[in-house]
């Protein structure tokens, strides 16, 4: 059985998509067979309908396997040349099963 | 799942990418993702390469004309067979 895991983006920045619809980005430190996940310096962004993205941060955190549902490995330069402060759009739902 | 691994898969209606690995518990690691609707869910703008938990995939939509159903089939039936012995 091959694990396609998250090999390459330990170290790196990503974005977490929870399943409550929420998106976190952080350093991933870690994480385990179940995706249980550490995440350095991380911060939410709050996607609003009437006002840009809204940032909070949130430190170290440990976030439970099974509330990740997405996890994205961010591409710096891109990420770096977004408008925050510029973008509209619904929060995510959350996850129904 | 492995031969399937290089076709371009759609996951729930959402995220469109290549995909490049499946596990044991139908994670999905896919490459060059794209969102389907980019204005609704300027969410993932910065992302190029993602991974999927398995157990929030409800539906993985697979170009038709490039999977052998029969073939599909006949294996699918083999390992369920091979599992009840």
């Amino acid at each position: 059985t091959s694990t396609s895991e998250t090999s390459c983006c330990v170290s790196g920045t990503v974005a977490i998509v929870t399943s409550d619809g929420r998106m976190i980005v952080g350093t991933l430190k870690g994480f385990d067979q179940t995706i249980n996940l550490i995440l350095d310096e991380s911060h939410e962004r709050v996607f609003s309908s009437s006002q840009g993205v809204e940032q909070v941060v949130l430190g170290l955190y440990i976030v439970r396997g099974d509330n990740v549902a997405v996890i994205g490995e961010i591409d710096e330069d891109t990420d770096s040349s977004l408008d925050l402060g510029n973008i509209r759009a619904e929060p995510l739902n959350s996850i129904v099963h | 799942m492995c031969p399937l691994c290089g076709w371009d898969v759609l996951v729930s209606y959402l995220i469109c990418g290549t995909l490049h690995s499946v596990d044991q518990y139908l994670n999905i690691k896919l490459t060059d993702i794209s969102v389907t609707d980019p204005e609704k869910y300027p969410h993932m703008l910065s992302v190029k390469n993602c991974f999927i938990r398995g157990s929030v995939v409800r539906y993985v939509q697979l170009p038709a004309d490039e999977v052998d159903t029969q073939l599909l089939q006949d294996a699918a039936r083999k390992e369920a067979l091979q599992q009840k012995q």
